[in-house]
């Protein structure tokens, strides 16, 4: 069982090949995030992995400050997936103070502190 | 906590030390000297102790530690580690093992060094898997979005979120035991560091050093001490989530549960509670916290606080030591709020002493809005 990978690691494997999956209870057929080995709506423990549509839209929001020359102010914001799920991350692309709750937000996978991660732009349009 | 334990236990002491900064000593040290202050409060001694209730932030067994660093042998230890809100928490086990017969002398107690140490908060905790890459300044980041979405959904403004810090530094500066006590005015708070938008560094707790304990007995001897007794009429507690990601309404916190119980297991309502200390890491917790356990309606909290309505001559007593945002904050806070809830009860309050208090609530908050546990105190006209 050496090539057994657990939840947390299948998502982040993915996320580094650019990918966004979300897992999805057979079950009950929620979705939930962070990724593990049951469904913390229902409590079965099969569970399928889902593409993440991507869409979203900021639940809530703050700006981190920070001293210019230690790199400046950054978003840090929590973001309501259309599957339901909320994750931590931020808003790229804007300044950090002009995140807004409620904003429509986009996914990306991009990088944070030097490893792969769910970020997030304005939705276009 | 049910019913049948109503009354069922006593704070027979309580101590402090250290507030503010204790140079040269470690965390165990204020640790120590707040259980010898507690016990001195009590008239008893550390080998009267036999229930030993302790976390700290330094290492992964600390009450073990604390129980070697005393040099006792207890045959009831708990350690649970829910945050600041532990403290109170410990308040609904040590009444069990009270009554139970597990021990007969349960000691709460906590020390910290963190502001001489390092000048910040001290943590043992990881941060989450699923949030450390976004860098979140903990725990400042998790406050600042309940914050945010508080204001969005109800309209609170910072203003009202500053009255609670002007508030807590107007108790603070009639208390002699408390940091800081220089003048502090809602402009002053709004014009402060931005630390975490739309916190300044004013809506923020202080970072001291500071130890607090609490020595527990049976409510059948609790007469047979110096001081009056207060009774443990009620206590509750509930855990809602770890990571502020996971938080499923940032503008209700568990402390609707665990108020609520609280409040049914002591057989009253917020309305006969005469003096109120909550743990105020930030000043949005401060109006949660008044809306979460009924002192009034979601969304309300922020009006409520607003003008004084909460300060000294207020309308509802809060935080009448000064609370973690101008009386002492080591890290953790709750056993505080114990602390100054009982002192009140007692008549011997630090600061400004109010007058004929026969109800006192406290409430403990642990992690980032995580664990809500609140405790209805009594005097002896309350069982």
């Amino acid at each position: 069982m050496q090539d057994a990978i657990g939840p947390d690691q299948f998502f982040q494997r993915a996320l580094a090949e650019g990918e966004i999956l979300l897992p999805k209870c057979d079950d009950c057929g929620a979705y939930h995030f962070f990724p593990r080995v049951l469904c913390p709506h229902c409590h079965g423990a099969a569970i399928s992995w889902k593409q993440a549509g991507g869409k979203g839209r900021v639940h809530t929001t703050t700006v981190v400050r920070r001293k210019p020359e230690r790199g400046g102010d950054y978003n840090v914001c929590v973001v309501e997936l259309d599957e339901g799920v909320r994750m931590m991350s931020r808003v790229e692309g804007i300044a950090p103070g002009e995140v807004v709750i409620d904003m429509p937000v986009t996914a990306f996978v991009g990088e944070a502190e030097g490893v792969p991660a769910v970020l997030f732009k304005p939705s276009e349009g | 906590m049910t019913t049948e334990l109503r009354g069922k236990s006593a704070i027979v002491g309580t101590g402090h030390a250290g507030f503010g900064e204790a140079h040269g000593l470690t965390a165990y040290d204020v640790m120590a000297q707040s259980a010898l202050a507690a016990l001195g409060d009590a008239g008893l001694n550390l080998s009267d102790v036999d229930g030993l209730f302790c976390t700290m932030m330094e290492d992964s067994m600390p009450a073990l530690m604390a129980a070697e660093y005393l040099g006792i042998q207890p045959r009831f230890i708990d350690g649970t580690m829910s945050g600041g809100s532990s403290f109170v928490n410990y308040l609904t086990s040590a009444t069990m093992a009270l009554d139970a017969g597990l021990c007969d002398v349960a000691l709460i107690v906590y020390g910290s060094n963190q502001r001489t140490a390092s000048g910040r908060l001290v943590t043992a905790s990881r941060p989450p898997a699923y949030e450390a890459p976004y860098n979140p300044r903990y725990p400042i980041s998790a406050y600042a979005m309940a914050a945010a979405r508080h204001m969005h959904e109800y309209g609170t403004t910072r203003e009202q979120l500053a009255d609670v810090a002007v508030a807590a530094r107007a108790w603070a500066q009639r208390n002699p035991e408390a940091f800081e006590r220089g003048p502090l005015t809602r402009e002053d708070v709004l014009g402060a560091r931005m630390v975490g938008d739309p916190l300044t560094v004013r809506d923020c707790c202080l970072v001291t050093d500071g130890g607090g304990a609490i020595v527990m007995v049976h409510a059948d001897r609790a007469r047979d001490f110096p001081k009056a007794p207060v009774y443990v009429l009620g206590s509750a507690a509930e855990s809602s989530h770890r990571q502020i990601s996971q938080m499923k309404d940032f503008t209700v916190t568990a402390a609707r549960a665990s108020g609520a119980r609280a409040f049914a297991a002591a057989g009253v309502t917020p309305a006969d509670i005469q003096a109120v200390e909550l743990y105020d890491a930030f000043t949005i917790n401060t109006i949660l916290f008044l809306e979460d356990l009924g002192f009034c309606a979601k969304g309300e909290g922020g009006a409520f606080v607003e003008g004084g309505r909460i300060a000294p001559g207020g309308v509802l007593p809060v935080n009448t030591n000064g609370g973690g945002l101008s009386c002492v904050h080591p890290g953790m806070y709750g056993i505080f709020t114990v602390i100054e809830a009982a002192r009140q009860i007692r008549g011997d309050a630090p600061g400004i002493q109010l007058k004929d208090i026969d109800l006192a609530l406290a409430h403990g908050n642990g992690g980032v809005l995580s664990s809500q546990v609140t405790a209805i105190l009594g005097s002896q006209n309350t069982l």
